[in-house]
C-alpha cells in the first residue's frame, strides 16, 4: 500500500472535531431539504396573513411571523435526527473513534447545526416578514424594520429557530431514538401548550411556543392575555437558551456516560 | 502493541468478557477467535474506547484509546459493515473522517482506489451491496495509516476475489510491521490469514499460541480449534443424525 507519512503536532481539537461536524452535516441531502421546507413554509404562511389582514390594529410584525411556531418543528426534528441518526446508522462508532471525546464532540455538533440552523431562521424570519408585507392589501401600510421592535422581533423570531433546533439535538442525545426524541420535542414544544393554556395559564409564559410567538417575535413587549403576562423578549431569549443548555448538557453527560 | 490486562465487562447479568489477558506484537496478522458469543467484538468495542470496561485495562501502545492524540492516525478499526450513514456518500464519510484528524483530502481519494471503490464513490452508501460496504469500512480503517489495525470480521460479505484480496492486504500490512488483530469464526481463513491466534470463549482466553503450533497435534486448525472450545460453546445446534432435528 502507498504509506502517506502525515507528521502533526499536537492533538486533535474543537475545530477539528467542528469541520467533522460541518462535513456530516452538510454532506446529507435531506439537511438541505428540511432548510428549504423551513424558509418556505414560512414565506407561505406569511404570505397567507398578509393576504388575509383587513386593518392595520394589532401587532402586525407578530402576525406576519406566525409562519415561525409552525416551521420550528422542523429544525426541532433536524436538531433530533443530527443527534439520533448517528446512533441508528452505526456512525456514532466511526465518528468516536476519530474523536473520543464525547463532549467535544456534541459541542462541536452543537455550534455547527446551531450556526445552520441560525442562518436559517433568521433567513426564513426575514424572507416571510419581507414577502408578508408585500401581500398586505394596499392601504394597510406595513410595519418597517426601521420602527421600534420590528427588527428586534425579527431577529429573535430566527434565533427562535435555532434554539429549538438545538433543544432538539440535546433531547436526541439524550434518548437516541428518532420517534421518541421527535415525541418529546412535539410533546414538549406544542403539546403542553395546548394543555398547559386551559389547565394550568400560569406556566404558559414559560412554553417554548409562547416564548417565541408572544415574546420573542412581538413589537411591543409584555403582550398579555388575561391575567397571564408573557415574558419580554430578551427574558424569552434567555429562558430559551436555558433550555436548549440543560437539554444539551444532559445529552453531554448521557454520551460521555453510557457505551456507544 | 495492543495489551489487555485483566480485563472484565457485562451487560446486565450477561458476563461478556472475564478477567481477559493477552498481548498483541506487530509484524504478524493476529487471529482473535472464538465461538458465538464469546466477547470478541465486546473487547474490540473496549479496546477503542466506544465501551468502558468493568474491570482491567484495555491499551494501545500503552495508553487506553482515549488518551491518543490523533486517534485515527493511530488505530485503524472495522467494528461492523455498517458504520455510516446510508445517506452519506462514501466519499463524504471518509472526508468527515478526515476532516476529524487533519488528513489531507488526497488521501480519501488514496484509499478510495486502495480499495476498489473509485467507481462508487459518490453513491450514497446505503445503495452499496455488503461487500462494498465492507470495503468502505476498510477504506475508513486505512485512512490515517495507522500502525494498528483492529479487524472485526473483516472477510464478511466479500467475494472469492475479495477475500483473496484482504488476505494479501493484512499480510502486507503486518509484513510493514504494524499490530493486525483480526477476529474472524472462518478458522479456514484464519489458518491461510494468521500466524499468531488468540482464542477465546466465555469471556476468557483459552490459547494464545501460532496457527502452527495449535494446529501440530490435530488434522487441521479447524479440529484443532473444535477439540479446545468444545466446552465452551454455548450456542450449538442439533447433531445431523438427531431425529428431532427433521423439519415435520
Amino acid at each position: 500500500m502507498t504509506t502517506t507519512t502525515i507528521t502533526m503536532p499536537g492533538r486533535y481539537r474543537f475545530a477539528d472535531a467542528a469541520r467533522m461536524e460541518w462535513v456530516k452535516l452538510r454532506s446529507l441531502r435531506s439537511t438541505w431539504w428540511t432548510l428549504a421546507v423551513t424558509i418556505a413554509a414560512a414565506a407561505g404562511i406569511a404570505v397567507a396573513v398578509g393576504v388575509n389582514t383587513e386593518d392595520a390594529a394589532g401587532d402586525l410584525t407578530n402576525n406576519l411571523l406566525a409562519g415561525i411556531s409552525v416551521g420550528l418543528l422542523l429544525t426541532g426534528t433536524l436538531g433530533v435526527l443530527t443527534a439520533t441518526s448517528e446512533h441508528t446508522s452505526g456512525t456514532i462508532r466511526s465518528t468516536l473513534a476519530a474523536i473520543p471525546n464525547r463532549p467535544l464532540v456534541l459541542a462541536a455538533k452543537a455550534a455547527v447545526f446551531g450556526a445552520v440552523a441560525l442562518a436559517t431562521g433568521e433567513a426564513a424570519a426575514f424572507v416571510s416578514f419581507l414577502a408578508g408585507r408585500l401581500a398586505l392589501p394596499a392601504g394597510i401600510p406595513g410595519p418597517a424594520l426601521g420602527q421600534p421592535g420590528v427588527l428586534r422581533a425579527v431577529v429573535l423570531g430566527g434565533a427562535g429557530y435555532c434554539l429549538i433546533g438545538l433543544l432538539g439535538l440535546g433531547f436526541g442525545a439524550v434518548v437516541r431514538h428518532t420517534a421518541l426524541a421527535v415525541g418529546l420535542l412535539v410533546g414538549g414544544v406544542y403539546v403542553v401548550a395546548m394543555l398547559g393554556a386551559p389547565l394550568a395559564p400560569a406556566v404558559m409564559p414559560w412554553l417554548p411556543i409562547s416564548v417565541v410567538a408572544n415574546s420573542l417575535t412581538v413589537e411591543q413587549p409584555g403582550m398579555a392575555i388575561g391575567d397571564v403576562r408573557f415574558l419580554s423578549p430578551w427574558a424569552g431569549l434567555g429562558v430559551l437558551v436555558l433550555y436548549a443548555a440543560v437539554a444539551l448538557g444532559a445529552g453531554a453527560w448521557v454520551l460521555a456516560e453510557r457505551d456507544a | 502493541m495492543i495489551e489487555v490486562r485483566d480485563l472484565s465487562k457485562r451487560y446486565g447479568a450477561t458476563v461478556a468478557v472475564d478477567g481477559l489477558s493477552f498481548d498483541v506484537l506487530p509484524g504478524a496478522v493476529t487471529g482473535f477467535l472464538g465461538p458465538n458469543g464469546a466477547g470478541k467484538s465486546t473487547t474490540m468495542r473496549m479496546l477503542l474506547g466506544l465501551d468502558a470496561p468493568d474491570a482491567g485495562q484495555a491499551l494501545i501502545g500503552g495508553r487506553c484509546y482515549r488518551e491518543l492524540a490523533w486517534p485515527l492516525r493511530e488505530v485503524g478499526a472495522l467494528l461492523e459493515a455498517r458504520a455510516f450513514h446510508p445517506g452519506r456518500s462514501a466519499r463524504a464519510h471518509l472526508e468527515a473522517l478526515a476532516a476529524a484528524s487533519a488528513i489531507p483530502r488526497s488521501r480519501v481519494s488514496e484509499v478510495l482506489g486502495l480499495v476498489g471503490l473509485d467507481g462508487v464513490a459518490g453513491r450514497r452508501a446505503g445503495g452499496l451491496s455488503l461487500g462494498m460496504g465492507q470495503r468502505l469500512g476498510i477504506a475508513a480503517a486505512l485512512l490515517g495509516d495507522p500502525g494498528v489495525l483492529l479487524l472485526d470480521e473483516p472477510v464478511n460479505g466479500l467475494d472469492p476475489e475479495g477475500i483473496r484480496w484482504m488476505r494479501a492486504l493484512l499480510r502486507s500490512l503486518a509484513a510493514e510491521g504494524r499490530v493486525v488483530l483480526v477476529s474472524s469464526h472462518l478458522i479456514g481463513e484464519m489458518a491461510l490469514t494468521a500466524e499468531r491466534l488468540v482464542v477465546i470463549a466465555r469471556g476468557r482466553l483459552l490459547a494464545e499460541t501460532s496457527v502452527a503450533e495449535l494446529s501440530a497435534g490435530a488434522a487441521s486448525l479447524e479440529e484443532a480449534f473444535l477439540e479446545l472450545t468444545a466446552d465452551d460453546v454455548e450456542f450449538r445446534g442439533l447433531p445431523a443424525d438427531n431425529p428431532e432435528r427433521r423439519v415435520r
